[in-house]
């Protein structure tokens, strides 16, 4: 039995050393990052004094905690997107966080510590107002939920409704806020636009109307209480006027009448244009707020102000300042450029003044959360969590020490590139050589020596390094990244990914360790733009520097601009790219260079003038020489138009082809060029027969998808049309019947595989096109569009796929050998390589011979979701919205970034590691081989010529 | 004052040859009007072309497509010569690698009225004017109409398809069009098909059932390999027990 128990151990223990050879190689290839987004709400966790948490809810509806010391996440929730998850309100008691999601439809309630829900429920419908905490004996106990036509009071404990009325009049009073200062009344605040303030409390109890009251007053600007209003001091209602000419202040205990305060009397004034915003803090849901209050009168401009008695008097103006109180101090925190004051609230004394430290340059401030503390000498200490316009996320502590910074601009990815890396000093000294022009054989060879000595050297720089480092313990061994020592490893593995993000800001970031090794903040990029990013010159042509441009284009009016900049580092290019005073409707990438190696840019305006980005002679020159063979396409959605123009010499373009798709049956959702970059090694395939099959390798193919306007189930379908983009011809047109969109699609080599709901079956459905030339190629030298008399064969197949998908995108390799896979990005976080031999339109379904010869597989309907198939094994990528592939130096590997909420990046061998030796592979036992063959012969040849001489003498 | 008798040539030339593109025009315009007379079920709508030695587009009727709609949507095409101006300046225009254009108008064929059939702007498409001559006029013309029947594209290639700069005889082989012509509505994409598969399924599990010889257990397939294993394991056992535990531990 013994015996039998210790065999059961060893296979267990056995069994855990085979799983642990897959985990050794977590995180070595690949990272994750996970983001929150727009700060929205956030609460410190003040419960506990020692308690590191902050509590953030954001635009992007997620509710997560950060620690407040490294930044990380504790945990996070992420809700659905749109209005249906969005976060309404925020309110924090002790460990509870309650949250109001959805306009309303949701009250949840979280345990802070871990992050788990304590309870749900479902509110009435109607939109959502305002909510706050119900205090009453110094306990807080529920929660007050304001509709437009109801008010609700929840327990705190459970989420059970104490009570629900409806309100009063609301056909005239539209009630905006509910506010309650422990008394045990909760006064609900409406307005009739333009003519007078409505209030009624009720009684906590019961919900029984104690009072009801219409305060009429002169304000045709107050229709919005929030905005304008805040409660102060002890249940004094107080209101600034939008012009910024007069306080208003009402007594919500005596309701008497309002009063009517100039801001001329306090001697302020505000900035010219701006709405000033009032500003009040109630620490704590069971006590009054406090009578300190902030008046912003600017931007970057506000104003302390006290209330006493009734009276109102100015205190101190503040730069852009966060507040924080408790009944035992008050204390307001100000941020400077570089200066984080604080100050007493309540006389206004500045009690200290730091300098932060390690930080480059606040963008202006948009939010600021400062929590104070006492600390154990009496003094004050301070915590603050800064959000500027950039989405950054900045903690401060005292003394001015910014803890960590959080880019949360980087969940709200747009589009981005890998650049290579530069090659290093003594690389690009070696390179340098051959691009100078040669000056006499003598300075040739001692150029030559002379790098070649800097290369020796760095050589046993190198060894030297590794010897040390040998000796190190591992964990000591850091190779830290930074901008400095960047350079391109042996087999371009490593690359500067640059990001851009919806709010502007550009990031450069190191694609092996994901650290943030630049950024960049555009000011003036509009909130709907759309971006483009285009490397003209790559880091090949030393000792010109690599250069990206991205396109800002406002989607409303079409203007845009240029930003020019060097990838490697981030910073503005020296080049003056051209203004562009008219709507751009396409640009184009050209594979012609300048005399710097910059590849040449195109616009086209709205007017059909084509601009050239550079625009030197020598371009220009070029341009007129090519312009006979530079086409390019434009695509109207809303009038269904597709249409071709060509390039003339004199830069202005004619129109060739027009293809019209009538927009009141079908409309174009999306049009798929093939990537420039793509390379495909092989031109055809081989039959079971040994024929060759060839493929259609069209680089103008256009795949264009349109969605039926009729989205009655069973008339609703999509289609499918391939366009060649220089001769507007239709290569194929096909349309799937009782689908509905939306459409995912991939277009590479010779195929177009595309993604669609099916509303017959209810499911989703991969189908896959692929183009043949035949048995015999046309032209196998080139390939021209103009010259391609043959339609292709085109062949289709259809499969069902279990899920429904995000996001779509096919690996890519250095010279396409390498088979292919397809990166699906799935809903729940996993990202799918699906081998494309799957979506293969020559699955036959009766399996003869000559297909086991060509190795396809038998077709079956059903495409299956291996588990091993997830690159990402447990690292979930919520909400991925793209995903962008790139060529390693090595032909078996692609690299792969997928962005959404999260980031991820990995490293994918769809063809397994062909051209790498593994990780464990036996140099000992191959050169021990090697050389005891070595001196084998050696000895037998020896013993040979020994043998011959004695044969020789016998 | 040696240019003034060329530039004559030149105006003598173009006012010639407005007026022959005219007299082609009022010739063409008859034609059509005969064709809509002659066919009662289908329609006519006027194929047009246009070559320019400075490319700035001057379509003139070519001939006209008689279109008959229905399930099955079919057309037909009757068109003129090439007139000798035309011969002389497609020939020009293919010297300076100009381009041959044609255009129809939209229609929608499922109309019934000839009101509703026409719709605003054209569809077109081009080819070398170069292959155009040296393919002594064959081109392949497709139309391509939407689910609906709305004529969404058209698209000319000739055959052969390439310029390779040889000269041709005009009179004989740049007279008389030598068209094929196609209308081309969208295919219908496959489903999944289950229904084969299935049936293919079930054939297979006929099959198995069918043959003895899958219907064997696993032990009366292998029971000879499975003694045998057993009769080795015992052997090798007895043999010598501490040897293979030792090695095991190193």
């Amino acid at each position: 039995m013994a015996k039998l128990i210790l065999l059961w151990l060893k296979c267990v223990v056995l069994w855990a050393i085979v799983e642990a050879v897959f985990e050794d190689q977590v995180g070595k290839f690949d990272w994750r990052q996970q983001y929150v987004g727009k700060v929205r709400f956030s609460h410190f966790d003040t419960h506990v004094q020692s308690s590191k948490k902050v509590l953030v809810a954001t635009e992007r509806n997620v509710f997560a905690a950060l620690n407040t010391r490294t930044g990380e996440l504790f945990w996070r929730h992420v809700d659905k997107t749109g209005s249906e998850g969005n976060i309404d309100a925020l309110l924090q008691h002790g460990q509870d966080a309650v949250l109001v999601v959805g306009n309303g439809r949701l009250l949840r309630s979280w345990e802070i510590n871990v992050g788990g829900l304590n309870w749900e429920v479902v509110l009435d419908s109607g939109s959502f107002q305002s909510a706050c905490l119900v205090g009453q004996q110094d306990m807080v106990k529920h929660v007050a939920v304001l509709k437009k036509t109801a008010i609700s009071v929840h327990y705190l404990s459970n989420g059970h409704q104490k009570w629900i009325e409806n309100l009063p009049e609301t056909e005239t009073v539209d009630y905006q806020a509910v506010y309650s200062d422990g008394n045990g009344e909760v006064y609900v605040l409406g307005v009739v636009p333009h003519s007078h303030i409505a209030i009624v409390v009720y009684s906590m109890e019961d919900g029984e109307i104690i009072k009801q009251v219409n305060m009429s007053v002169e304000a045709p600007w107050l229709y919005n209480i929030q905005a304008s209003c805040v409660v102060v001091g002890q249940g004094m209602l107080t209101c600034v006027d939008s012009a910024g000419v007069s306080f208003y202040m009402l007594d919500l205990h005596l309701q008497l009448q309002m009063t009517q305060v100039p801001l001329q009397s306090l001697a302020l004034e505000v900035d010219p244009g701006f709405h000033p915003v009032l500003l009040s803090h109630q620490p704590n849901p069971a006590r009054q707020p406090l009578s300190e209050f902030f008046l912003q009168l600017g931007p970057d401009h506000y104003q302390l102000l006290q209330l006493n008695n009734g009276q109102i008097a100015a205190m101190r103006d503040f730069k852009p300042s966060g507040f924080f109180g408790k009944q035992c101090y008050k204390i307001i925190l100000e941020i400077q450029v570089k200066i984080v004051n604080l100050f007493s609230a309540e006389t206004g004394r500045r009690l200290l003044d730091t300098t932060l430290i390690n930080l480059r340059k606040f963008n202006s401030v948009f939010q600021l959360y400062v929590q104070a503390f006492l600390k154990k000498d009496d003094s004050v200490g301070y915590r603050a969590m800064v959000q500027t316009e950039d989405h950054t996320l900045t903690f401060i502590q005292q003394p001015g020490r910014v803890m960590w910074t959080r880019e949360e601009a980087l969940s709200d990815v747009v589009t981005m590139e890998m650049v290579d890396l530069p090659l290093t000093g003594t690389q690009a000294e070696l390179e340098g050589e051959f691009g100078k022009k040669a000056d006499g054989l003598m300075s040739m060879v001692m150029k030559r020596l002379s790098s070649q000595l800097i290369l020796l050297q760095a050589w046993i720089g190198h060894l030297w390094k590794l010897f040390y480092d040998a000796r190190k313990p591992r964990s000591q061994v850091k190779n830290d990244v930074t901008i400095e020592n960047l350079s391109r490893d042996e087999f371009n593995l490593q690359k500067m990914m640059v990001m851009v993000t919806a709010s502007g800001k550009l990031f450069g970031i190191d694609s092996k360790t994901g650290g943030i090794l630049w950024r960049h903040y555009l000011h003036n990029v509009p909130p709907n733009a759309a971006f483009k990013l285009m490397v003209q010159r790559t880091t090949a042509h030393f000792p010109h520097p690599p250069q990206c441009t991205l396109l800002i284009k406002d989607k409303d009016t079409g203007l845009g601009t240029l930003h020019v900049f060097n990838p490697i580092f981030g910073k503005k290019s020296h080049v003056t790219p051209p203004a562009l005073p008219q709507p751009i409707l396409q640009s184009l990438m050209l594979p012609l260079m300048d005399q710097d190696y910059a590849k040449v840019l195109l616009l086209v305006d709205d007017q059909y003038k084509v601009s050239a980005f550079p625009s030197t002679k020598n371009v220009l020159q070029q341009l007129q020489e090519m312009a006979a063979s530079i086409f390019f396409y434009l695509v109207d959605s809303s009038q269904g138009r597709l249409s071709g123009y060509r390039l003339r010499t004199d830069l202005s373009t004619e129109q060739i082809w027009e293809v019209i798709i009538p927009p009141e049956v079908q409309k174009i959702v999306s049009v798929k060029g093939k990537r420039p970059n793509e390379h495909v090694h092989s031109q055809g395939r081989v039959m079971g027969d040994r024929s060759v099959l060839y493929k259609y390798l069209n680089p103008n193919l256009l795949a264009v998808v349109t969605e039926s306007t009729d989205l009655h189930q069973e008339r609703s379908f999509i289609g499918i049309l391939l366009i060649d983009g220089v001769t507007g011809r239709i290569i194929h047109e096909a349309i799937q019947r009782k689908a509905r969109g939306p459409v995912h699609v991939v277009h590479s080599e010779n195929w177009v595989v595309y993604e669609y709901w099916s509303t017959k079956s209810r499911r989703n459905e991969f189908s896959v096109i692929e183009l043949y030339e035949g048995m015999e190629l046309y032209n196998s030298t080139v390939f021209s569009s103009l010259d391609r008399p043959h339609a292709p064969q085109v062949l289709q197949q259809s499969y069902i796929f279990p899920s429904s998908i995000s996001t779509m995108e096919a690996t890519l390799t250095e010279k396409g050998i390498t088979s292919r896979h397809l990166l699906i990005g799935l809903p729940s976080g996993g990202i799918l390589s699906l081998p494309k031999m799957f979506l293969d339109p020559r699955r036959p379904e009766i399996v003869s011979e000559q297909s086991r010869e060509e190795n396809l597989i038998p077709y079956a309907p059903e495409l299956l979701i291996r588990t091993e198939w997830f690159i990402n094994y447990n690292q979930t990528v919520s909400r991925v919205r793209g995903i962008y592939t790139a060529p390693s130096g090595l032909e078996s590997t692609c690299l792969v970034v997928a962005y959404g909420l999260d980031i991820y990046q990995t490293r994918v061998y769809p063809s397994k590691q062909f051209d790498v030796l593994k990780d464990d592979y036996d140099y000992m036992l191959i050169s021990s081989v090697l050389f005891a063959l070595f001196f084998a012969t050696m000895i037998s040849k020896r013993l040979a010529e020994v043998k011959l001489l004695n044969r020789a003498w016998r | 004052m040696a240019r003034l008798p060329t530039f004559n040539v030149a105006v003598v030339s173009t006012v010639l040859f407005i007026a022959c593109t005219d007299f082609v025009c009022c010739n063409n315009g008859r034609r059509v009007g005969d064709n809509l007379e002659t066919e009662f079920s289908g329609f006519s709508v006027p194929l047009e072309h246009s070559f320019e030695v400075d490319d700035v587009a001057k379509f003139r009727v070519r001939g006209a497509l008689v279109l008959k709609a229905g399930r099955e949507p079919s057309v037909s095409l009757s068109q003129n010569q090439l007139s000798e101006d035309d011969r002389t300046k497609l020939k020009e225009v293919a010297a300076v690698d100009g381009l041959y254009r044609i255009r129809v108008p939209r229609v929608f064929l499922q109309a019934d009225r000839q009101t509703e059939r026409q719709m605003e702007g054209y569809l077109t498409a081009f080819v070398r004017a170069c292959a155009m001559v040296e393919s002594h006029l064959s081109d392949v013309i497709s139309l391509h109409t939407d689910v609906s029947g709305y004529l969404i594209g058209v698209s000319i290639v000739t055959l052969p398809g390439a310029c390779r700069g040889t000269e041709v005889e005009d009179e004989v082989d740049l007279e008389v069009f030598n068209t094929t012509l196609s209308i081309m509505a969208p295919v219908n994409a496959p489903g999944p098909e289950t229904a084969l598969f299935l049936e293919r399924m079930e054939q297979e599990s006929e099959k198995k059932g069918k043959n003895p010889q899958e219907q064997k257990s696993f032990f009366a397939k292998y029971w000879y390999l499975i003694l045998g294993g057993a009769i080795f394991l015992m052997v090798s056992n007895s043999a010598q027990p501490p040897a293979g535990g030792g090695r095991e531990q190193s």
